[in-house]
């Protein structure tokens, strides 16, 4: 397996520089006891990420995104494949050389209740990353905490107050204070607003730009949500069954994805309105293979996603599509050419309503 | 499957070479040997050339290893040696001596469990006052000391009332209803603290189930209570209980020795007792041997039933 | 994935007087028993070290004169056969129990808390040794380990109870590597990792605080248990002999000897015993209950009795409700009665506090066949209302006031025996978490099958058939190889159609589908919503959706009803909900939305957080974080006043916001 690179995008137009954030031939795999195959949650996947850019990992549970994610924080052993981080190859630092690095690399997690340990204050929290960076210009370690929780919203008194006094969002706001407490230049951000309703998911996602905007700090925004990558990212990389399926500027794979199964993610979203809602229904596979959820393992070869593609021929079942690059993005799938219609903004769904087979018409699998 | 047997097989042989092994090291340890004992008690003096005449006989002069190898030995031909004081086998003396014993436990396993789990499942259904009470009596049962409760029902119901006997055993095949009564004393010493340990066990177990979504939804789709505490919530809680029962009944064979020894009942704990007092090597290994026989096939039905129980376990 | 707020405890969290956690030591002195029971655990230590400096008298003295002479004024407990005071001898006799429990703690933690953490924390191949260790240690029978090492050290008491601490360690071992398994999993460890924390910073800052409780716990069981052990040894004569002066053990023994003649003396010896082990146990109980024992809480009981209806602490809403309840909802709904009718619900939970009202004269109706939607975010009441609904509130939450009619029956009396009656078979139930809602016991098609006897008159053969017909109904690929799987071989979309085949079985006419698909991935999320579709088409069944995410809603219902912080704000045909919502929280929350907003600007946020039931403000709910807010809103409650056909909305600023738009 080669790894595939993504052009080094670069939202600061500093081209000249490495990237901030660059993996090659990424591959992660779980070893679950020594009777069970080893399960492999990412192949070979390329990425970058520029100085002060956002890049969003997109896909559904087992795609592998949250892996990716990990393996970039050294929480997951790499399997093979590299890791480099502002030139500096970190794929297997040792621990010393991990605890510097979390000065440049943080992170934001998704259940803002399990983040922060419930029987410590904020302030003691807060001030975990400082014990182990002290930086000598920045001041004494309260006044730190103090000026984070306000850069979050938070009042600096919340510091001596413990977790349960929060409400989800705050607690959000607290956990991107941490992060940002070191002056990190790249935040990993997973599902960080997904546990969140959407009055507050819209709060979060604005603090991020604003710290963005303020601080020059890059994110890799992991996430399932297509609609919300819109508001964020400035790249966006579709993952299937650990895979990359579709990689591009967001406008393009959020207005119009050319892989099928992006194209499918986008369909299967509901908007909030009934009308238009209406129209994507009548357009949407009316049925994948039940039961055969992103999850399962996929095919040893082959697309892994041909076993749900409407689109799926033979050769998508034998030859694993490369990853290549099409007119300003990448994309892996055999059949583009012949499924690229100027009008497939809504995937299949252009098709005429009857001519979609009736779900319980299909043979079943 | 057959992964599993031979895993448990392997781990029982292990378990079975130390207990064996660490007996034969800790009573060559001890102060004293049996030489020094039969002596003793045969004429009460020794001359050095008698003490190592019988050492000789006893075959205690030859090393540890070769020792426990004779031994081993032995065991693989189907004999545990013989008692150094009377001479009788090892295997027969154990034999006659694993029916009280095993009355005894397996009396109070019943007990304990019935009583224990219906009042532990009771408990966790009504909560209020009668969750308190559960509390109290399995607090109760816990804190009382089984020799002090086995004096108190012999005052009780032997002395005073003339109910049960206070005293011995009688085979169930010479006699079931003497049998019976003279377990009743015993078994319910013991069951004092078990039917407190499972009670409270239970009904934990119970309570948690009973709190899990899949309940509710149960009810939801209109299923009796009976099935829902019954059929459904009892045979999740029962994962846990199933093993308690198995801690319960390796720890019932420490409360052997205590019971038999006051009441007088000749079973494998008061056989324990005399023979570890008099360095009767041969029975001390046969005693250990066996009761970890008992432990090793205790887990064995443990993990089978929790296998039985849990399919998600069964599958893997 | 969103949290909903339904029970009493997660609105708790977030409520401003939630007691700092994790100091067990203040709580402690809430509970007289802990108390009380520590505090005579603390005497005995010191008079056990005091021995005979606090004795009445002295406990070896004999006095042939007065001999088992019961309690009296010289001597409080009575003497024993030489004479000697029982009191003091019980005094002194702590100290070989006491020092030999002490023995037998140390070893007992030291093992159990260093093996434990090392197993728990490090994982892997050292886990698995240190666990081998212990299932070993623990299989080794504890009466023959003392008997063997009281033959090598005659008579020895600390080498006997050094070994049972030994014996007894794999336990607190197995405890203490669960809890640092557990906490090293949390994410908060995961943070503080990456926030660049050494180990042994984290073991101690995070994993060491949580093992706290749970090992109190144990040691205090654990200590009761050497206590009992201790003396058992002693009774027996294997250890501590009477040689070697008095101790609780050989009382007893010497209290049996003379049993025939005067039983008095077991009463004291045994007192003492059992209110030691009984004071051991009530204070570990009591580290447990403030630990651990707390997040469990009450169990549901299935067997609920009607409860007179106390109005005490809801007595202050009654006005509000009653302006709610005569408002209620909408009328317009034709001719044909409504198959489910709400009006004027209220529901509230006990807390610490008295009753706290999660939810106040909400309203709808359901016509047959319809499907109506209730959205709204964490801990607006929606979960709530629906689970009222089928009569099922979790955690002692009741119905105070309000009436839910079906089909003509009043489903919200308090004995809920009308409610029970029409459980899964006139009205179905799906919930969020399709794996938690199925047994993971029983294999699918058994489950099925008992639920399809308990609603029909069939044979077992015929229930099993009609199994796998419900199976094939739900579009399950392959129904007979699904109903021989257990739930844990499902994945999350096969679980939720096994939850909807199990709601068909009875065939009802109205399905209560709480966040469906709430916890499924998008492209499963868009097949289980097909399927409800075409179900509705096939039998003609009402649906009643629970969201929180407006898309959902668009896709399946006709009508919706939002709600905000326990109260209906807006009800309306979906449509005029989308294009013209009349209330200012549905407006701001579909700005909020990202399918909506304009993309390159800031998302329209709405300020501040849903307050919990508990810090409702007065008036309208939705005050404190509406834009078109005036002093009027938070003068009194707001009616639901009707502003179009079939479209209602509890604001008194409708036509400022009709002018906004």
């Amino acid at each position: 397996m080669t790894g595939t690179d993504i052009d080094t995008g670069n939202a600061t137009g500093r081209a000249d520089t490495v990237p901030l954030l660059e993996t090659e031939g990424l591959t992660v795999r779980y070893h679950r006891g020594r009777r069970r195959p080893a399960l492999t949650a990412v192949h070979g996947v390329g990425l970058t990420v520029g100085r002060g850019e956002t890049v969003a990992l997109v896909g559904e549970s087992g795609s592998g995104k949250s892996s990716v994610g990990n393996a970039v924080l050294g929480l997951t052993p790499v399997d093979s494949g590299s890791i480099r981080f502002d030139g500096e190859d970190i794929t297997r630092a040792d621990p010393r050389r991990r605890r510097a690095l979390t000065a440049q690399i943080q992170a934001v997690f998704q259940d803002p209740y399990g983040s922060l340990n419930p029987v410590r204050t904020i302030g003691q929290s807060l001030v975990e990353p400082l014990l182990a960076h002290r930086r000598p210009d920045a001041g004494a370690p309260r006044d730190q905490v103090a000026a984070a929780l306000e850069r979050v919203g938070l009042p600096a008194g919340a510091a001596d107050r413990y977790p349960a006094h929060f409400s989800g969002g705050q607690r959000q706001r607290i956990a991107i204070a941490r992060a940002l407490i070191v002056r990190p230049r790249l935040i990993v951000c997973d599902e960080p607003t997904s546990a969140l309703d959407l009055s507050i998911q819209a709060q979060v996602i604005n603090l991020l730009n604003r710290v963005q905007r303020d601080l020059g700090v890059s994110y890799l925004f992991i996430t399932h949500d297509l609609a919300l990558i819109r508001h964020i990212a400035h790249r966006v990389v579709v993952l299937y069954g650990g895979h990359v399926m579709e990689a591009g500027p967001t406008e393009q794979v959020c207005d119009r994805p050319r892989h099928p199964y992006a194209q499918a993610l986008l369909a299967a979203a509901p908007v909030p309105d009934p009308e238009e809602q209406a129209v994507r229904r009548s357009g949407r596979p009316s049925r994948g293979t039940a039961g055969a959820g992103a999850g399962s393992a996929g095919p040893a070869v082959g697309c892994p996603f041909a076993p749900r593609c409407p689109y799926a021929a033979e050769p998508c079942r034998r030859i694993r599509p490369p990853l290549e690059s099409v007119d300003g993005g990448q994309l892996a799938c055999l059949r583009y050419p012949e499924i690229a219609e100027p009008s497939a903004v809504r995937g299949p769904g252009s098709r005429q309503p009857e001519e979609i087979p009736h779900a319980d018409a299909r043979p079943l699998p | 499957m057959v992964r599993e047997a031979i895993r448990w097989l392997l781990s029982s042989l292990v378990l079975l070479f130390v207990v064996t092994v660490l007996t034969f090291v800790l009573v060559a340890m001890a102060p004293g040997d049996a030489a020094k004992a039969i002596l003793n008690a045969r004429s009460g003096g020794y001359t050095p050339q008698q003490y190592q005449e019988m050492r000789r006989m006893l075959g205690l002069d030859q090393s540890l290893p070769v020792q426990y190898w004779h031994w081993l030995d032995h065991l693989l031909h189907g004999s545990m040696g013989t008692d150094l004081f009377n001479g009788q086998s090892v295997t027969q003396a154990l034999g006659s001596r694993i029916g009280p014993s095993l009355s005894v436990i397996v009396a109070t396993l019943v007990v304990s469990g019935l009583v224990g789990v219906a009042l532990g499942i009771v408990s966790a259904l009504r909560g209020g006052v009668l969750g308190r009470l559960v509390d109290v009596v399995s607090l109760g049962g816990l804190a009382i000391p089984n020799f002090w409760l086995a004096l108190v029902l012999v005052e009780l119901f032997a002395v005073r009332l003339a109910a049960f006997p206070a005293t011995g055993y009688t085979p169930f095949g010479t006699d079931p209803v003497q049998w019976l009564r003279g377990l009743v004393l015993p078994v319910l010493t013991l069951s004092a603290g078990a039917v407190a340990f499972i009670a409270k066990q239970t009904r934990d177990a119970m309570s948690d189930v009973l709190s899990q979504e899949f309940v509710t939804m149960l009810r939801a789709r209109g299923l009796s209570t009976r099935s829902v505490v019954l059929k459904h919530a009892l045979r999740n809680a029962a994962i846990p209980v199933v093993t308690l029962l198995g801690l319960l009944l390796v720890s019932l064979l420490g409360g052997t020795v205590v019971v038999e020894d006051i009441f007088a009942i000749p079973g494998l704990g008061q056989q324990a007792m005399t023979a570890s007092a008099s360095h009767d090597l041969p029975m001390i290994e046969g005693v250990a041997f066996l009761f970890t026989v008992v432990v090793v096939v205790t887990n064995l039905v443990v993990d089978v039933s929790y296998r039985l129980l849990n399919p998600k376990v069964r599958a893997s | 994935m969103t949290a909903i707020i339904t029970s009493p405890e997660t609105v708790q969290e977030t409520g401003p007087a939630a007691p700092a956690p994790g100091r067990p030591w203040r709580g402690l002195l809430r509970q007289p028993l802990g108390l009380l029971s520590a505090g005579y655990l603390l005497l005995l230590v010191v008079v056990a070290a005091a021995g005979t400096l606090l004795t009445p008298r002295d406990p070896e003295a004999d006095d042939l004169a007065h001999t088992l002479s019961g309690p009296s004024g010289a001597h409080w407990l009575g003497t024993d056969r030489l004479g000697r005071d029982v009191f003091s001898r019980l005094m002194v006799g702590s100290r070989p129990t006491l020092l030999g429990v002490a023995e037998a703690v140390l070893v007992f933690v030291v093992l159990g808390v260093a093996l434990g953490m090392v197993a728990g924390f490090a994982g892997g191949r050292t886990d698995r040794l240190i666990a081998r260790l212990g299932d070993l240690v623990l299989a080794v029978p504890g009466i023959i380990a003392l008997l063997m090492v009281l033959a090598v050290f005659p008579d020895n008491n600390a080498a006997a109870m050094i070994a049972f601490g030994l014996i007894s360690s794999p336990s607190l071992l197995r405890v203490v590597r669960a809890v640092t398994m557990a906490v090293r999993n949390e994410l908060y460890v995961k943070a503080a990792r990456l926030s660049g924390l050494s180990t042994p910073a984290i073991l101690r800052r995070h994993i060491l605080p949580r093992l706290a409780g749970p090992v109190i716990v144990q040691v205090s069981l654990f200590a009761a248990s050497a206590v009992l052990a201790e003396t058992a040894l002693s009774f027996l004569g294997l250890a501590t002999p009477e040689t070697q002066g008095p101790s609780w053990g050989n009382m007893v023994g010497e209290a049996a000897s003379v049993i025939s003649v005067d039983p008095w003396l077991l009463v004291p010896t045994g007192g003492m015993l059992v209110v030691t082990v009984l004071a051991l146990g009530l204070l570990g109980d009591t580290v447990h209950d403030l630990t651990v024992g707390r997040a469990r809480g009450s169990a549901v009981r299935p067997v609920r009795r009607p409860r007179p209806a106390v109005r005490t602490a809801v007595a202050v809403a009654a006005a509000d409700v009653a302006a709610a309840v005569a408002d209620g909802a909408p009328t317009e709904q034709g001719a044909a009665a409504p198959l489910l009718s709400v009006r004027g619900l209220t529901i509230a939970f006990p807390s610490p506090e008295g009753e706290v009202t999660v939810v106040r004269g909400v309203g709808f109706d359901v016509a047959r066949g319809e499907c109506v939607g209730i959205v709204g975010e964490s801990g607006c009441g929606k979960t709530v209302t629906a689970r009222s609904l089928v009569g099922l509130l979790p955690g002692g939450g009741r119905v105070v006031a309000g009436s839910v009619a079906f089909d003509g029956r009043d489903l919200a009396d308090p004995a809920g025996r009308e409610v029970a009656r029409l459980r899964g078979s006139r009205i179905g139930l799906i919930s969020q978490e399709p794996m938690s809602g199925l047994d993971p016991s029983f294999r699918v098609g058994s489950q099925l099958a008992e639920v399809v006897r308990r609603h029909h008159r069939l044979t077992r053969r015929q229930s099993r058939a009609r199994a796998l017909e419900l199976l094939a109904l739900v579009e399950l690929p392959d129904p007979a190889s699904v109903a021989r799987s257990h739930p844990h071989e499902l994945s999350g979309g096969m679980a939720q159609r096994v939850s909807i085949a199990l709601a068909l079985a009875g065939e009802p006419d109205l399905l209560i589908a709480d966040e469906p698909t709430t916890a499924l991935d998008v492209t499963v999320q868009a097949e289980i919503l097909n399927l409800l579709r075409s179900l509705r088409v096939r039998t003609g069944m009402a649906v009643v959706l629970v969201t929180h995410d407006w898309g959902v809603l668009a896709d399946l219902c006709e009508r919706a009803v939002v709600m905000y912080a326990g109260e209906v704000v807006e009800q309306a045909p979906v449509s005029d909900l989308y294009h013209a919502p009349r209330h200012p929280y549905t407006l701001a929350l579909l700005a909020a939305n990202p399918h909506l907003a304009a993309v390159g600007q800031e998302l329209p946020a709405i300020p501040g957080t849903v307050p919990p039931p508990s810090a409702w403000p007065a008036g309208c709910h939705f005050q404190p974080r509406c834009g078109y807010a005036t002093e009027e809103c938070g003068a009194g409650a707001i009616p639901l006043v009707t502003v179009a056909g079939g479209h209602q909305a509890r604001c008194i600023h409708v036509d400022r916001l009709e002018a906004a738009r």
